[in-house]
């Protein structure tokens, strides 16, 4: 206690930095929050909070966008981060503001998303004592937070907060919590700033070894029927253009998950689409005929792997990653290298070309399995058939992609059918331009990121794809949209269902669509004019395309009621439990194709 | 069921079968901080690994340092799998599987109260004389014995004092440490 006592004299008698002058905990946080470069905090405010949103009144270097619902706010935290490259910020109350954010927490938890969430506690002697919006705030979130906090004092809390945006950053990003007590924020203490913060690290990453990159070309070079498998790993690195320089390098023909794309040109003819359970055809065939398999950022989910025992039978696979516990998780690899995508494919294309003058390499090797992808490509797996009377809800993704190219576009989707639409028919050729719950699946997610994106990007068009029924779940943020003239349009593939349910239900549960129907839907453009936005709504084909350009004109928030055919389902489609040659096409499906082991699974 | 003809189906990040579970000793040297402990457990419980004993208290107190000693079981791919998620939580600064060293030392204290009259008491003695175990505390009715060694002598000391009256056991779980100059 002395001792600690007499360090802080000391401080203060050696540094003359305004930093020893004593705040409220509340101007301490924002002070942290401030030299952490934050410019934008989503939020709701609540008892627990109260004298960090006093400090916030009179803050103009912080702008504070009030959301509806606290799940909200974190996923609009999301959408920033995601869209930037930044960490996002999410400040919320005790109690039930607390539980509320779990959710978006949890999503960013699983999509490896950089999130700092503030939450006020009731004051320390409350503690324990079931008060008033008291919760275990630090308990319940431990699980869905890669680390979190309670700061004990005032003294602790601008180091914490600072150490929290370390963690959130570093090695696999991942959401951060800080629950600070009431008391705590009015309590004074001196600042520390966050050169002097304790950083710890969660994971010590290795220097990448010489001889597992030398290795890795060497598979690399022999390789006949090379992929590279790439996935949200690349864009948190920031490591795209290092992908595409190696790509282009080797020739490689290349696949992204649902998290990944964005990160290697959906134009470029190595492109192979997404792959998983509803990618295209190239990309599963190549998955699982390939003999050496690169993965980047990956983490080999159960929605790219299908069945483990017959995943990728014949191939070699290297697998980059900066998260030691993502290798031999699911699938062993043969080669693992950790570290920074970024790092590890510049050396990889270092070597890559210090190899080439001693020996170009041999084109003609991969030839043959280019010409076998090239046939596969040939099969179209993402044609549809087109309707004259109802709008096909592919079509309408087609439409939107179409009318929007070459425009600044950013987009968030839902959770479900819609959701794999706009990833077959949307294409992005720059990453964090796709927005999407990829692990944790969480409806609800793009409305709200949308406006975080559009916070971040203030002249970019951003548009939520969304489901008739994924968005009623946090409809109300349409409100903070125009109350902060967030000109977010969201494009509402409306099927009257919960569209991917009833898919499963139809292939799965002989057609017996219990409570997957959405009766009683809102009406969507009466919706939007109750907000104070924008309602539109296309029913027939010949009407969308200038319905959508009615859309991207408008300057309001948009909600646009793309009335499409009800019983669409999303194909090509790896069921469950079977392997990646087993694709089902679009087209006549009888409800056999699912074995009964299939059925149980997810 | 039809297991020898149709492999695993499932799509679950559920570890493949390969090799037998053996069991682990892994000590992880955590931040002595609020928390700590659950976070340790609570992944164990998430992830749906085995626990089978735990011990844990602050080693050196100056760096608030905590030493947490697990009894764990899994094929060799789950136990390098729970080593590295216990490495990216952020309290903790070490993982050593001690069970990989071939110089670890291990051992365990139990507690063990004998309730015995005549010839059992007698044989009861005995047997903790064998074991070196000490008498802490006794009545006309009964012993408590405190006995410390490798987990297979304790458990062989309770298997012998079972039909002599064994009435209560308290185990501290499995303590670990390397042999020689190094540490973990």
């Amino acid at each position: 206690m002395t001792t600690a006592l007499k360090t802080s004299g000391m401080n203060e008698a050696v540094s003359t930095a305004p930093s020893t002058a004593q705040k409220s905990g509340a101007e301490l946080v924002l002070d942290a929050l401030e030299e952490q470069g934050v410019d934008v905090i989503f939020g709701y405010p609540g008892g627990a909070v109260l004298p960090i949103y006093d400090a916030l009144h009179h803050r103009s270097s912080i702008q504070h966008i009030l959301m509806r619902h606290e799940q909200g706010a974190v996923h609009a935290a999301e959408g920033y981060a995601r869209s930037t490259g930044k960490v996002g910020v999410a400040l919320v109350t005790s109690g039930p503001g607390a539980t509320n954010a779990v959710t978006g927490l949890a999503d960013a938890l699983l999509d490896s998303i950089p999130i700092i969430c503030i939450s006020g506690q009731v004051a320390r002697p409350f503690i324990g004592t079931d008060a008033f919006q008291e919760c275990d705030t630090t308990g319940i979130t431990r699980s869905c937070t890669k680390h979190n906090y309670l700061a004990q004092s005032a003294k602790s809390l601008s180091g914490i907060i600072h150490e929290a945006f370390h963690i959130a950053r570093r090695g696999r990003p991942g959401p951060v919590l800080v629950d600070i007590p009431k008391d705590v924020q009015f309590e004074e203490a001196a600042y520390t700033p966050r050169a002097e913060a304790k950083n710890r690290n969660c994971i010590v990453v290795p220097d990448i070894k010489n001889n597992d990159i030398e290795h890795a070309v060497e598979l690399m070079r022999h390789a006949r029927r090379p992929v590279f498998y790439t996935g949200g790993g690349v864009i948190n690195a920031g490591a795209s253009a290092q992908l595409r320089a190696l790509a282009r390098q080797t020739g490689f023909p290349l696949t992204s998950t649902l998290m990944g794309l964005g990160s290697f040109p959906a134009s470029d003819p190595q492109w192979l689409g997404m792959l998983g359970m509803h990618g295209s055809l190239e990309a599963n065939n190549a998955m699982h005929d390939c003999d050496l398999m690169i993965c980047v950022g990956a983490r080999f989910d159960d929605r790219v792997t299908g069945r483990l025992d017959a995943f990728s039978p014949n191939s070699r696979k290297i697998h980059i990653d900066i998260d030691p516990s993502s290798v031999n998780k699911n699938v062993p690899v043969d080669l693992a290298i950790i570290g920074d995508a970024g790092e590890v494919m510049d050396a990889m294309l270092a070597e890559w070309r210090r190899r080439e003058t001693q020996e170009k390499h041999d084109k003609v090797r991969i030839a043959e399995w280019l010409m076998q992808i090239d046939g596969w490509r040939a099969r179209k797996s993402f044609q549809f058939e087109p309707a004259d009377d109802r709008i096909k809800p592919q079509h309408a993704v087609q439409r939107l992609y179409e009318l929007t190219r070459g425009k600044d576009v950013y987009i968030t989707t839902e959770v479900g059918q819609h959701q794999m639409w706009a990833a077959q028919y949307f294409h992005f050729d720059e990453p964090n331009r796709w927005m999407t719950s990829g692990g944790l699946g969480t409806m609800g997610y793009g409305l709200p990121a949308a406006l975080g994106v559009q916070v971040a990007h203030p002249d970019a068009l951003v548009i939520d794809i969304a489901g008739d029924a994924s968005v009623q779940m946090t409809m109300q943020e349409m409100s903070a949209a125009v109350q902060y003239g967030l000109p977010i349009k969201i494009f509402i593939i409306n099927n009257a269902y919960l569209g991917m349910v009833r898919q499963w239900q139809e292939l799965l549960h002989g057609r017996r669509y219990s409570h997957s129907y959405s009766d009683s839907l809102p009406d969507f453009v009466k919706l939007a004019d109750a907000y104070g936005g924008h309602g539109i709504r296309a029913e027939k084909p010949h009407e969308l395309d200038a319905k959508i350009e009615e859309m991207l004109a408008s300057k309001k928030p948009v909600l646009f009621d793309c009335v499409v055919t009800n019983e669409e389902n999303v194909f090509p489609m790896i069921p469950s439990g079977a392997a990646h040659n087993e694709m089902l096409m679009g087209g006549a499906v009888t409800g056999d194709e699912i074995s009964d082991e299939g059925k149980v699974l997810v | 069921m039809n297991t020898t003809t149709t492999p695993s189906q499932s799509v679950y990040p559920v570890t493949p079968d390969q090799g037998a579970a053996k069991e682990a000793i892994l000590t992880v040297i955590v931040d002595n901080e609020p928390g700590v402990l659950s976070r340790v457990v609570g992944l164990f419980s998430a992830r749906g690994y085995n626990i089978e004993s735990l011990t844990v208290a602050e080693v050196d107190v100056e760096k608030h340092r905590s030493r947490i000693t697990i009894v764990t079981s899994g094929t060799e791919q789950k136990i390098e799998q729970i080593k590295a998620q216990l490495g990216r939580l952020v309290p903790v600064r070490r993982v050593a599987d001690v069970t990989k060293e071939s110089d670890a030392l291990t051992r365990e204290l139990a507690l063990v109260k004998i309730s015995a009259t005549g010839d059992h008491r007698v044989e009861a003695m005995r047997v903790a004389e064998i074991f070196r175990a000490r008498p802490l505390d006794t009545t006309h009715t009964s012993f408590i014995f405190e006995v410390t060694g490798a987990r297979d002598k304790i458990n062989a000391f309770l298997d012998l004092l079972r039909p002599l009256g064994l009435t209560e056991v308290s185990r501290t779980g499995v303590l670990s440490i390397r042999r020689g100059a190094e540490t973990d």
